[in-house]
């Protein structure tokens, strides 16, 4: 009982300082920035009073630990400053845009994982096999190859030469912004509202983008799928289920990726995670209106507020996501529970 | 009383380091042997020889290896997997590792029940319940749902007993199946192993580096050295034993007791 | 017997005379070792080549990278142009010889700034423990926690677009993972012998920590730097594709392929050259880093 207690607050214990850490480190990335923001409110052409008074206002001439107090204040309200760009509320524009973002890692981590775990459970069953030298050739390739690249090779060959996948963007322009938002997740709400014009749409423009993504989580999970099964084969209790005489199929899926399937949880949350990174240049080449291209062209429009905001909330997720994959390992395994 | 059940002869299983086994021979009927032998003897190897079920590594050669007039090394893979379900078990040392973690202690059992005897679910479970009981378990209901590492290393190694006995085999193998547990956990599992091997008529191997717990429990002894068999003798005659690495083991046992 | 027989068996002796003997067999055992992975080895091969290229860019480069040549814009491979020209009639393969330059120069500096950083980091947490070591770890996680190229991005932004900066954010995510394994090898290090000899004699902790722990961490250091060089190789080629590391004219490669993205589709080698130049880049790195941990440290497979 009282491990089940504790287990949560130490992870909680660990939650707040990386927190803490993810909040100073945008606050100082914010500070850092060489363009004086009480120049960009008032002008060059200001008097000395008007700066004074702007820069009283935008609070930068009290202490900087002060500053940071505020901004965690602001933080912790929900407010993460306008977008100089849009004028809207960052956090608005996060909410509009990160359901896209969810939809293409959910799509593309689905794929790494239908494709990648029965590929790591054959390489390892037979070593030395074909499944053996896929996986490590999968692996080698996919941890070379530049992700903005490989999708602008694949929108040349599957989009423009074959024609076999829609283009850029999330659906047909036609369709944009037709349909009500429930969750913002697109192929969800068209099934929803049973607009199957919608729904393939969507998905013929989120198939080639989550295929992209999706070789990258493949070629990790199906290495770390690989690995955690060697190390399950080499058990005793595996030699017991053989002198059984099960079939070693069972043997294969039942026993051993049972076993391994509690660590390969923790690998497809860590997967996710990642996917989300890669997402960030993803977006940019399939013009996928996500979080990652808000940052980027935000970035590139030095629009420090969305930069900022944007840095949190992925930063958030990622280190959710990361937490969440130890306490579902705990979760999992009969032995800790 | 016994029509020979296993024959083996010059069995030998070798390693890319060295060979491991070198040409062991024995033949069994439905009686008790007991290997007895040092860690690095080739005990174990030679229990797992039988059934095939060595490390990917080792290389398994043998002038004769027949069960019940089955030649164990010509058959298929298939073959054998029949064989190791249905008539021969092996229960290994310690439960915490020879058992599926997260598979719980009835679910293994039955699973057992079902690949050898085609029974459906609901069937199987009751045999497992049942074979539970039989090993002596109390309040089977409860440890059905158990996971491994929730009972004591005697309850898990009498399971582990159950599990083997499901399909009802002609032949058990046990590689050291008292030897991670305390005094009266073995007391214990003996007893039980005693009882069911008495009552199905099965022949046993009992691989032991434990001369004590050998000498009550079997009717011949295989002493093993370095891969070869040094002595075989009755378990009774064992005291006059003549092999001079035989005397020693005496001697050592002998000297632990008191 | 022949010179070099002597040698061999001089190093290879099982009684070595001399701490010098000691540790140029042990190199030389890792070396023989290393030689035995064919991949590994066609990975060091291909670093060598890249190195040649980019030192000798200047001398064996068809042409000018910056040299427009406008008559002859957008060709595709030929005789002339051996992987063709981008939009501005510039000959890609001699740009592509001189973005090798900027590409390794990014992963050297990154390393020589991160790995050292780490090292001492690590080998100062593990080595003190307690307070020191909980303080140095819990911040040294805050960075593992989150995410190396969404930070780095945001760094760079703050700091304006430029190749110094993509070189300071690109290390500043780069250390934490060094100073992890420099501490867990620290760690075990700190409650041997020879440390407490040290220790007896009067030597300080800096001296310690320096002389004598930190070279030993060297081996998981090595190998993980290696590994985490293809990553750093693709990070900066993200910047660059998003036009925030090395500015044009610069031959940068990431740069390159965002530059070839709007002729993609009728002139697709001005944005696929590039690429595989990264990933050809990237892969021997792997293939290096993936030998190296055979050899050196086989327990992080």
């Amino acid at each position: 009982m009282r491990r089940a207690v504790l287990a949560p607050l130490r992870l909680l214990a660990h939650l707040v300082p990386t927190v803490f850490g993810l909040l100073l480190a945008t606050f100082l990335i914010s500070r850092v920035v060489p363009i004086d923001p009480v120049l960009a409110v008032v002008g060059d052409r200001a008097s000395a009073e008007v700066y004074q008074r702007v820069r009283t206002e935008l609070g930068l001439d009290r202490p900087l630990w002060v500053q940071f107090y505020r901004y965690v204040a602001e933080v912790a309200r929900g407010d993460f400053g306008r977008s100089a760009l849009t004028h809207e509320k960052v956090t608005e524009d996060i909410a509009r845009f990160l359901p896209a973002t969810i939809e293409l890692a959910t799509a593309a981590t689905l794929i790494g994982v239908l494709l990648g775990v029965p590929l790591g459970v054959l390489a390892a069953a037979r070593r030395g096999g074909l499944g053996d030298h896929l996986v490590r050739v999968l692996g080698l390739v996919g941890y070379s190859v530049p992700v903005f690249w490989l999708g602008l090779m694949a929108l040349l060959l599957f989009y423009a030469k074959l024609g076999w996948v829609a283009g850029p963007g999330r659906v047909d322009i036609f369709y944009e912004d037709t349909l009500r938002p429930v969750t913002g997740l697109l192929l969800v709400d068209s099934a929803l509202a049973g607009n199957w014009a919608i729904f393939s749409s969507a998905l013929a423009h989120l198939l080639l983008p989550a295929s992209v993504l999706g070789y990258f989580s493949l070629a990790y999970v199906s290495r770390m799928t690989r690995s955690l099964m060697l190390d399950q084969l080499g058990q005793e209790y595996i030699v017991t289920a053989r002198a059984k005489g099960l079939s070693e199929t069972r043997v294969l899926w039942r026993h051993a990726l049972g076993n391994a399937l509690v660590p390969l949880v923790t690998v497809i949350a860590l997967s996710y995670a990642a996917l989300l990174e890669g997402s960030v240049l993803t977006e940019t080449v399939f013009a996928w209106p996500g979080i990652g291209a808000y940052l980027t062209n935000s970035l590139l429009n030095v629009d420090m507020n969305a930069v900022l905001g944007a840095t949190l909330v992925i930063g958030l997720i990622f280190i959710t996501l990361n937490l969440l994959s130890d306490l579902l390992y705990r979760l999992l395994d009969p032995r800790v529970r | 009383m016994s029509a020979t059940l296993l024959e083996v002869a010059g069995l030998r299983v070798g390693f890319a380091s060295g060979e491991a086994v070198r040409g062991v021979g024995f033949t069994l009927g439905r009686e008790r042997l007991a290997i007895v032998g040092e860690t690095g003897s080739g005990k174990s190897l030679t229990g797992r020889a039988i059934l095939r079920l060595l490390p990917p590594a080792a290389r398994l050669s043998a002038a004769r290896l027949v069960f019940d007039g089955i030649d164990l090394l010509a058959a298929s893979e298939r073959e054998m997997r029949r064989l190791r379900g249905r008539r021969i078990g092996l229960v290994l040392q310690d439960p915490r590792f020879s058992l599926n973690p997260v598979m719980s202690i009835g679910e293994q059992i039955a699973e057992a029940c079902r690949s050898s005897g085609r029974e459906g679910p609901r069937a199987a479970r009751q045999k497992a319940l049942a074979l539970l009981e039989a090993v002596r378990i109390r309040e089977p209901q409860r440890v059905y749902q158990l996971y491994p590492h929730q009972v004591s290393g005697g309850m898990g190694q009498r399971a582990m007993l159950a599990m083997m006995l499901a399909p009802d085999p002609d032949l058990l193998i046990a590689d050291e199946p008292t030897s991670a547990l305390d005094v009266t956990a073995r007391q214990q599992v003996l007893a039980v192993f005693d009882e069911q091997v008495s009552r199905r008529g099965m022949g046993l191997i009992l691989i032991s580096h434990d001369l004590g717990v050998v000498g009550d429990f079997c009717d011949r002894v295989l002493v093993m050295r370095a891969g070869e068999v040094v002595e075989e003798c009755a378990a009774a005659a064992l005291v006059t034993a003549r092999h001079p690495y035989t005397r020693r083991l005496l001697a050592a046992e002998r000297r632990l007791e008191r | 017997m022949s010179v070099a027989q002597d040698w061999r068996t001089w190093l290879t002796s099982e009684r070595p005379g001399s701490r010098r003997q000691a540790r140029l067999g042990e190199a030389y055992r890792l070396l023989r070792a290393f030689l035995g992975h064919r991949l590994a080895v066609l990975g060091l091969l291909l670093i060598g080549l890249l190195a040649i290229a980019a030192i000798v860019a200047p001398l064996v480069a068809p042409f000018p990278p910056a040299a427009q040549d406008l008559a002859h814009r957008l060709e595709p491979p030929g005789a002339v142009h051996w992987l063709g020209t981008d939009e501005f009639g510039r000959d890609i393969l001699s740009r592509l010889l001189f973005g090798a330059r900027i590409t390794l120069g990014i992963v050297a500096l990154v390393t020589v700034i991160a790995a050292p950083v780490g090292l001492l980091v690590g080998c100062t947490a593990g080595y003190l423990g307690g307070f020191a070591d909980a303080a140095l770890m819990r911040f040294t996680d805050v960075f593992l926690a989150l995410p190396r190229l969404v930070l780095a991005l945001a760094f760079v932004a703050a700091l304006g677009a430029g190749i110094e900066n993509a070189v300071l954010a690109i290390a500043l995510v780069a250390w934490p993972p060094y100073a992890r394994i420099a501490r867990a090898e620290s760690l075990s290090l700190r409650s041997s012998d020879f440390v407490a000899a040290a220790r007896l004699m009067g030597a300080s902790a800096a001296r310690i920590v320096l002389r004598h722990i930190m070279p030993l961490c060297l081996a998981s250091l090595i190998v993980r730097v290696s590994l985490d060089m293809a990553g750093v190789v693709l990070i900066a080629a993200g910047l660059g594709f998003l036009g925030l590391g090395a500015q044009p004219p610069s031959p940068e490669w990431g740069a390159m392929i965002a530059a070839g993205r709007s002729t993609m589709l009728d002139q697709w080698w001005v944005a696929a050259m590039p690429g595989v130049a990264i990933a050809l880049v990237s892969l021997a790195f792997n293939l290096v880093g993936d030998g190296l941990r055979d050899v050196l440290d086989p327990k992080q497979r």
